[in-house]
Parts: structure tokens; C-alpha cells; sequence
């Protein structure tokens, strides 16, 4: 896997946000969104990431797209640095790293047509100043994701969420992004129209050669969908590994716990259940040990002094726990 | 079998607005027993919640009316009650359970108010005992430390304990039917799991009966005995969880068990979707709802509403294309 070629690569990343303490005049505490995060995203490739709220799965992916600048690490983009780009170059990133938001609905605006709305960013890149070319290209694009052309003309108003999400994607695909960040794509979709969306996805990736971060909390569909899969907990990574792994053979105690709490496929299937006790703790304030170490069944004294790093287990899975040191 | 608790029959409840009638539940007919477990399924505007509301007499009153159908809990015929007859049947016969726990408490009153506020409206007791018996249902819900919870605000519990608070209300007055509303939709898995085997341990201890309101099939398969399929504000398949599993007969159910990626298998096949888009509720009502979408749909389908028929014992479905003279064969996909 090694030889392929890296788009992404996500280097010692950590973000914390100051939050306002509870007091008037308190102290300014420290929200540490992530922690310590080096991914690697090949080209070609879809990497899910899956967590619960709160893990920080979110936060990482508007970093990639320069929506959040990290506190400490890199990400660099074919080999650059994104954040210390200038001008020309950081225009050419922008069309470069792509997102789609998880709700359809507010991610339009509402007042411009989805015509207008796909149009846009070919304007602001300059990419056609033709009209009757961006047109085309619009109307071109609204029939890759399977609208024509009688939707052009319409509101955001009157399109199912389903669409709704179609015209994120063509949007997102208007300027030949090489990696396209998804953030929770389908959780706002109804069992039916998402896999229609899921479907077209898959079909993007393989016309356009498209590169996937595809965040959700949806087990389901991220290991459907993904190649390799990152389980995130409290701004950590905590696992890495493909797709097939994370169900054959799950390492961390928290992807076990995960899996266990997914409900049955079946009527017939009786799950044995691990349970977590207790809520996800707080990321507000010093982080120390292992986020798990509080809910972990197999928690050793060493868990509570150290955090674990993610390290190799096997090739091609990593996980970040000292049950396998 | 056990006794039958609250059966539907035929319900349709419409709601009157500028646009148009717009037939929300158009014909739902279930029954459920004492001490089970029975769920709806179906997509956002299937009509699952304005069935709960109407069993509830919930419905908002200027536009939402029951046009016909009977609900009948245990002898009671639930719409001829009065509005005062209603009240006292909310929290103490049946209690509700909504989706979003942080919007179903008052973000300005204290946990402890809200839940004595409640048990008395429907008790005659001093609000020393109402506290003691809200302390009770903390702790019953597996809340730690519940005097110190019952002076906490909403807002200072994470979203799974303000949802145990929520179920802790419901039960405190030992209902005979939860009504539970996309219970665990806005939770974490691993949350979720929590609240339902929660709700399942109450159910075996006080003998409740669930009415289990979700769009997640895994859910049904892990709660419930019985299990309802609705689309377009109709029943179209009601049967036993098992045999809804092992033999599905309504296209519609088809699609939605093959839309759904298997964890189990690694296969990488194109997902079965369904095509298009479910109708607009205002034009329903003539034919078959599922017939633009069904890749079975004949001349009849567009004319008749399929009546929901009794296969096999305790198997209803509604579709005209299977009955006891000619059955359809799961055709793997529903491609279109």
C-alpha cells in the first residue's frame, strides 16, 4: 500500500478551542478538539472516520479544508503545507480540497437558484467567464448527479433533501477537486434516497477519480463505503485499518465496545454486549492517559499515567492501545 | 397469547391546511398486546408520529383532525373521551417519550420541579412524597447520585441523561403503554445501547408495553416482538419481527431491507435503492401509494387501494400482487 501515492497527509495535528470559563472573571479553559492526529490519505482512496459526537471527527475534517487552522501540526497537500500557501497556489488548493456539509438544507442558499448555486464556484475561480459555457457546464454537471434540466431554474425550497444533497455534489465536483471532504453526507437522509446518494458517490469516485474523506457515525455505511477506516475517540485516533478488519478483527477496546453497541442485523442475531459505563468525559481542561482509561474494561494502572500512541499492530493496522505494546 | 392492549383499526387523521388535505395517516390498523414490545417503521413523512399523536390526542387542534378509525385501549374508545377524561389518561395510562431529550425539558426549571410538577398534575399526594417518588424513578433509570440530579438544570446533563430523565417522568406513574417516539435517533450508538436495554428492563420488571416508534430496522430487530411497516401514511406489512425478517411481502419492505449496507458482508456491490421519491401526501388516496416507485406495479395497482389482507395468521400486507391466488418472488433488487 505504501508505494501508492499520498494526496493528504495530516501531520501531528491538534486544535484546541478557549472556551469562556463558567465564572465571570475565571480563567480561560482550553477545549482540546484534537490531539496528536498524523493520517496519511492516499490517492484514489476513501478514508471513513467514525466516532461519536464530540470526538473531534468533524473539526479534523474542516481543518483539511482550511476551515479551522490546527494549534500545532501540519497538513500538507501533495506535499505543501495548506496553510502556508499564497495567492495563486492557495486559489489552486481551494478547487483542490472540496467539502460537502452534512445538512442539504442549510448549506444552500436559499435565495439563489441551483443553478445559480452549481454556477458559483466555476465564476469565482474564473475556471469559464463565458456564460454560455457555464451553462453548459452546469447542466452538464446537474446530469452527472441525476437532476436535469428542469431543475435548474428551481429554489432550494423545492427540492427533497435527497436533491438537495445532488446539488451539493455537483457543486462540490465543478471544479475537479482532487479530494472531496464529507462530513456525515447521508445522516440527514431517509434509509431510501441514502442509498440512492451513496450509490451516486461511489459511481463519482470511480468516473472522476476522486479522493474521500467520509466522516459519519454510521458504521453501516462508513465500512461499506470506505477502504481504510479511522475510529476517532476524544480527538484521538485510536485505530486505523481496512475496512474488512474493523468487523473481522477489532483491537482497541473502544472499537469492540462500538461495534457490540450496534444494533443486530437480524431478529435471529444475539449480540454479546459490552457495555461503556458512563457518559464520554469532558475534553474541557489536561488531558491525561488514555481518553478510554475511565470506561475501559481492561484498564491497567499504566492506561491512567500515559497515553498510548497509535501504533503498528500488523501492516496496515494500527491501533493506539497498551494491551498490544 | 396475552391480552390485547390497544388496538387501532382503519385510524386516518388529516390535517386541514391552506394548500390542500393533506392525508397524514390514511388507514393504519394494528393491535398490541399486553407486556410486548411492537414497532413502526418508515421514512420522515410516513405518518409514524402523527399516529402516535393521534393515540395520544395530541394533534395540533386547528388543522389535525381524526376523520374515522377506532382506537380502542383496553375497553376504552380513546376518541370519544372528553378533553378532561384525556388528561387523565396521559401519564397515568400511557406516557410519551419524545426524540429530542434536550427540547422535551424546560430548559429554565430544575430536573427535581419538572418531574414533581408532573407527578402531582396527575396525583393527589404532598410534593414531599412526589419528590420522594421522583427520586425513586432517578435512580430506577440508572441515574447516579439522584438527589444531587434532581437539583441539576437540563442543560447540565449530557443528551443520554437528560433522556433517562425523560423515561424516568414516563415511568414514575407505572403507565400501561410507552409511547416512544424516535427514543434514540439523536443518540450515540453506544448511548443508544444504554437507553434501550434500559427501556427493556423496565418493560420486564413492570410489564409495559412499548410502542416503539423508529426509522432504524436494527432497533426493531433488537426491541420489538411485532413490528409495523408504514409508507404513505398506510400500513402496508404487519407482522412478527422474525417473520417480517425471514419473509418480507411488500416490495416496499424489500427495498428497505436491501437499501441498508450489511456490516456483516464485505461485498461491494451497488446498493439496492429504492427509485424516486415518496408521494405528496395531499394526492394519496386512490390507488396504491408505493405504485410509481414499485418495479411490480400493474394496471390495478394504479386504479384499487390494496386492502391489508391476512396471508398467513398474523401476517397482514397490502399489495395487490400478492394474494392467496398469485404471490411475487423477491426479485433480489429493485433497480429501476
Amino acid at each position: 500500500m505504501d508505494e501508492r501515492r499520498v494526496v493528504l497527509q495530516v501531520q501531528g495535528v491538534s486544535k484546541d478551542f478557549e472556551i469562556k470559563s463558567k465564572e465571570v472573571f475565571g480563567k480561560k479553559q482550553t477545549l482540546h478538539a484534537l490531539t496528536d492526529v498524523n493520517l496519511h490519505i492516499y490517492q484514489g482512496e476513501t478514508l471513513g472516520i467514525i466516532g461519536e459526537s464530540g470526538c473531534g471527527k468533524s473539526t479534523l475534517g474542516r481543518c483539511m479544508v482550511r476551515l479551522h487552522k490546527p494549534t500545532r501540526g501540519r497538513i500538507l497537500c501533495d506535499g505543501e503545507d495548506i496553510f502556508a500557501l499564497k495567492g495563486e497556489k492557495q486559489q489552486k488548493l481551494c478547487r483542490d480540497i472540496q467539502m460537502i456539509f452534512q445538512d442539504p438544507y442549510s448549506s444552500l442558499d436559499p435565495r439563489r437558484t441551483a443553478a445559480y448555486s452549481v454556477a458559483e464556484p466555476l465564476r469565482v475561480h474564473g475556471i469559464l467567464k463565458n456564460q454560455d459555457a457555464i451553462d453548459e457546464r452546469v447542466l452538464e454537471l446537474m446530469q452527472e448527479v441525476g437532476l436535469d434540466l428542469q431543475h435548474l431554474s428551481r429554489y432550494p425550497h423545492e427540492f427533497s433533501g435527497g436533491q438537495r444533497q445532488r446539488i451539493n455534489i455537483a457543486r462540490a465536483i465543478a471544479l475537479n477537486p482532487k479530494v472531496i471532504v464529507c462530513d456525515e453526507p447521508v445522516s440527514a437522509l431517509d434509509v431510501s434516497i441514502q442509498a440512492q446518494v451513496i450509490n451516486l458517490f461511489r459511481r463519482m469516485q470511480r468516473e472522476h477519480g476522486l479522493t474521500y474523506v467520509f466522516i459519519s457515525h454510521d458504521l453501516g455505511i462508513i465500512k461499506y463505503i470506505s477502504d481504510r477506516i479511522a475510529i476517532m475517540y476524544l480527538g484521538r485516533v485510536v485505530e486505523l485499518c481496512s475496512a474488512e478488519a474493523i468487523y473481522r478483527s477489532p483491537l482497541h477496546p473502544y472499537t469492540k465496545a462500538l461495534l457490540s453497541a450496534i444494533p443486530p442485523e437480524s431478529p435471529f442475531d444475539k449480540k454479546e454486549r459490552i457495555i461503556l459505563a458512563g457518559d464520554i468525559p469532558s475534553p474541557i481542561g489536561e488531558q491525561i492517559g488514555c481518553p478510554l482509561a475511565g470506561r475501559c474494561p481492561s484498564c491497567m494502572e499504566r492506561c491512567k499515567k500515559e497515553a498510548p500512541g497509535l501504533k503498528d499492530y500488523k501492516k496496515g493496522h494500527q491501533v493506539a492501545c497498551f494491551l498490544y505494546d | 397469547m396475552s391480552e390485547v392492549l390497544l388496538k387501532v383499526e382503519n385510524l386516518k387523521t388529516y390535517f386541514y391546511q391552506a394548500s390542500g388535505v393533506s392525508k397524514a395517516v390514511d388507514g393504519v390498523s394494528f393491535s398490541l398486546n399486553q407486556g410486548e414490545t411492537m414497532g413502526i417503521v418508515g421514512e420522515s413523512g410516513s405518518g409514524k408520529s402523527v399516529t402516535s399523536s393521534s393515540i395520544m390526542r395530541l394533534l395540533p387542534a386547528k388543522t389535525g383532525r381524526i376523520v374515522d378509525g377506532t382506537i380502542l385501549f383496553g375497553d376504552t374508545d380513546i376518541r370519544s373521551l372528553s378533553q378532561r377524561e384525556i388528561l387523565s389518561f396521559r401519564g397515568n395510562d400511557f406516557a410519551m417519550i419524545f426524540q429530542n431529550p434536550m427540547t422535551s425539558l424546560d430548559p429554565v426549571f430544575k430536573v427535581g420541579r419538572q418531574m414533581t410538577e408532573m407527578i402531582l398534575a396527575h396525583r393527589k399526594i404532598s410534593k414531599r412524597e412526589a419528590w420522594e417518588i421522583a427520586v425513586d424513578a432517578l435512580a430506577q433509570v440508572g441515574i447516579p447520585e439522584p438527589e444531587k440530579r434532581m437539583n441539576s438544570y437540563p442543560h447540565e446533563l449530557s443528551g443520554g441523561m437528560c433522556q433517562r430523565v425523560i423515561i424516568a417522568m414516563a415511568v414514575c406513574s407505572n403507565p400501561k403503554l410507552i409511547i416512544a417516539d424516535e427514543p434514540t435517533t439523536a443518540l450515540d450508538v453506544t448511548v443508544q445501547a444504554q437507553v434501550l436495554e434500559l427501556l427493556r428492563e423496565l418493560q420486564r420488571k413492570n410489564g409495559t408495553s412499548i410502542l416503539l416508534i423508529t426509522h432504524n430496522l436494527g432497533v426493531v430487530w433488537e426491541m420489538c416482538d411485532t413490528v409495523m411497516v408504514m409508507y404513505a401514511g398506510k400500513t402496508v406489512e404487519y407482522a412478527t419481527c422474525k417473520e417480517l425478517y425471514a419473509n418480507p411481502l411488500h416490495p416496499y419492505t424489500w427495498g428497505l431491507l436491501d437499501s441498508m449496507p450489511k456490516l456483516s458482508s464485505d461485498s461491494k456491490k451497488e446498493l439496492a435503492a429504492i427509485p424516486g421519491v415518496p408521494p405528496d401526501l395531499r394526492l394519496t388516496g386512490t390507488c396504491c401509494n408505493f405504485y410509481n416507485r414499485c418495479p411490480y406495479c400493474t394496471d390495478l395497482c394504479r386504479e384499487a387501494i390494496p386492502p391489508l389482507t391476512e396471508l398467513t395468521p398474523g401476517h397482514f400486507v397490502a399489495c395487490h400482487r400478492q394474494s392467496e391466488t398469485q404471490t411475487l418472488e423477491r426479485g433480489g433488487s429493485l433497480d429501476g
